[in-house]
């Protein structure tokens, strides 16, 4: 049984195909990444999907329960949680009640949503920062906060839009780590990444997307030889040297 | 952590300290300038925290508040005047008013963006207004005036020998006012509307039901504002449409919450005890001379606390209470090394890199 099943998804943007007749499914526990060029659809897929846009055409169902167009905060309730391609960090708040705020959809009491917000904090090592206003965070500590901040309602399908980009090496790796983690503790995740590399050592299947249309669904050993993802790729490489 | 727990001492101190100078001051002070003035600092404090639910943690700037003060002020009086019923009743019933007509205001209005919120407050407010103009049974432009009751008892909520009586009751109600702020502060609903006011969107993203908690929201500020109402119509014992729903009541309920610090416990009444002897002063001893002097003052005020000091009062203390902390981290920082370099690290990181991706 699928956990998330998706058919026919399609959105436009008046004239323009933003997703195109999206067939796939995500399977308990495994790990898929979504990759495509820029401006392939990544993004309002996962919009369709977490209710900040309703698609214009398709079904989603989690769980066995149709939840296409419900609303973001509906979707989440249901256990699907997502974090932001352009980090939505509450600014002016500690790293600590950023991630209370998420642990309050399963922990109505103070003291229990405090107490799971620390929890989510140790786990992804952002115990030492969790007094620290969360503007001032770094650009990783930023992505890593909406992740513990997303966990703390805690879901069972996380949705990470570019989790890594924009991070050095080091940060990376850790990144990878802590996905890897969460994968231990049976959380089943859909990963967009622009770059192919970070992603193929750690899903079980990638979706390729181009121009709103899946143009491949396999394992990463397969994509990385797949003629029409090279193409898009290349594609692209030629388009950004112009 | 000491100096957290050394800040919490303090300002246990201070709320100690003040509580004993509160009850204290009617014996203190006597002249009764004094105590009118300080009766309408503690009702404005009130009013600022009342405001500052919706206002301060939820971030929705209404200038329509106007409209549950004056539903406090006529629901008691009318009830009072009308079938002479304690206004002590009167004044839940004003909060029941209140609180209904919040929502029917809230719903529409919420799924308007920033200041289209505020003028749509400010169009309600001025609907209000024109209607209790124009509804005789309710004493139309004139107003009304209450019923003299002697006999300074506290169950009828009008003294006239001695102002105490109002004095203790309007303590009372802001210490309520503080109590239920403090509560909403501290529980999911407060981390939720202050979620909601940084970032609507990732707040939804969390499981937030945006509107609702809006809603909760306006509608306990609003049901303080009423309380509030009902206090001003005993005290000053005469209302009318242009003094309860007048725009500039909302705009001065902003004002204070604003000029002390937004969504914060102390701000509001900071903002009080500032405002409102100024208000006082230009009124009683300029009001011959200027007539629209205070409100060029507020004009001012609004300009340079957006300019200079947008997290008002209490925007300043927190800049120099964590200038305090940040240098005893730094000495603490001399031992623990890891720290240090975490701090250090973050410091460096700027906003440019935010959209970067
Ligand atoms: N709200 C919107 N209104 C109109 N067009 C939109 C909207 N959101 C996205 N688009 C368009 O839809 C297409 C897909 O965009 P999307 O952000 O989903 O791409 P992406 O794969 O996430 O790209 P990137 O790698 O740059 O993040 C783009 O052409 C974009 O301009
Ligand atoms: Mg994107």
């Amino acid at each position: 049984m699928a956990l998330l099943e998706v058919q026919d998804l399609t959105k436009r943007f008046g004239g323009l195909m933003a997703n195109q007749d999206i067939d796939l499914h995500v399977s308990p526990g495994e790990i898929l990444g979504l990759i495509g060029p820029n401006g392939a659809g990544k993004t309002t897929f996962f919009n369709c999907i977490t209710g900040f846009y309703p698609p214009t055409q398709g079904a989603v169902h989690f769980l066995d329960e149709e939840i296409t167009g419900w609303s973001p905060e509906r979707v989440c309730q249901a256990g699907i949680a997502r974090t932001f391609q352009i980090v939505k960090v509450l600014r002016d708040m500690t790293v600590l009640e950023n991630v209370m705020v998420g642990a309050f959809l399963r922990y109505p009491r103070t003291a229990d949503a405090r107490r799971k917000a620390l929890e989510v904090l140790g786990f992804t090592e952002l115990a030492d920062v969790r007094d620290q206003i969360s503007r001032n965070l770094t650009i990783a500590d930023k992505k890593r906060l909406e992740l513990a901040r997303a966990l703390a309602t805690e879901p069972k399908l996380l949705f990470l839009d570019e989790a890594m980009a924009g991070l050095n090496p080091t940060e990376t790796n850790e990144a990878v780590a802590m996905v890897r983690r969460l994968r231990e503790q049976g959380i089943t995740m859909v990963l967009v990444e622009h770059v192919m590399k970070v992603i193929m050592p750690l899903a079980d299947r990638v979706v390729v997307l181009d121009s709103g249309e899946v143009i491949a669904d396999d394992v990463p050993a397969k994509i990385a030889t797949n003629e029409r993802v090279i193409e898009a790729y290349l594609g692209e490489k030629y388009r950004a040297t112009d | 952590m000491t100096s957290s727990m050394k800040t919490n001492r303090l300002n246990w101190l201070i709320l100690i300290i003040l509580a004993a100078f509160l009850l204290a001051f009617p014996r203190l002070f006597t002249q009764p300038f004094l105590q009118r003035t300080m009766i309408l600092i503690l009702l404005w404090s009130v009013l600022g925290l009342a405001w500052n639910m919706i206002g301060g943690y939820a971030g929705q700037v209404s200038l329509g508040h106007a409209i549950f003060f004056g539903l406090g002020a006529y629901t008691s009086t009318l009830i009072l005047t009308k079938w002479d019923i304690s206004p002590w009743i009167g004044m839940f019933g004003g909060v029941v008013v209140a609180v209904v007509v919040s929502a029917i205001i809230g719903w529409p209005s919420f799924r308007l963006a920033g200041h289209y919120f505020a003028i749509a407050t400010i169009a309600a407010g001025e609907i209000f207004a024109v209607m209790f103009r124009n509804w005789r049974w309710a004493g139309g432009a004139v107003g009304v005036y209450l019923p003299i009751i002697r006999g300074e008892r506290i169950a009828n909520f009008q003294f006239h020998e001695a102002k105490y009586g109002y004095y203790y009751i309007i303590l009372a109600m802001l210490a309520i006012t503080m109590l239920a702020t403090y509560l909403i502060e501290r529980s999911r609903i407060g981390y939720y509307l202050k979620a909601i006011r940084e970032d609507p969107d990732a707040a939804r993203s969390l499981g937030i039901n945006i509107t609702r908690y809006k809603l909760y929201a306006i509608m306990l500020s609003a049901a303080f504002t009423a309380i509030a109402g009902t206090f001003y119509a005993q005290f000053v014992l005469y209302i009318s449409p242009n003094t309860v729903f007048a725009l500039l009541f909302s705009i001065q309920m902003c004002l204070v919450a604003v000029l002390g610090g937004t969504g914060t416990l102390a701000g509001p009444i900071i903002g009080a005890a500032i405002l409102i002897p100024m208000a006082e002063y230009t009124r009683v001893y300029l009001a011959g001379r200027a007539g629209g002097l205070h409100l060029v003052v507020y004009g001012l005020l609004i300009m340079l606390i957006s300019i200079y000091q947008p997290g008002g009062l209490m925007g300043l203390v927190r800049q120099w209470q964590q200038r305090w902390s940040t240098r005893a981290q730094r000495r603490d920082a001399a031992v623990a090394v890891p720290a240090h370099h975490r701090l250090e690290r973050s410091e460096g990181s700027g906003d440019v890199t935010d959209g970067a991706s």
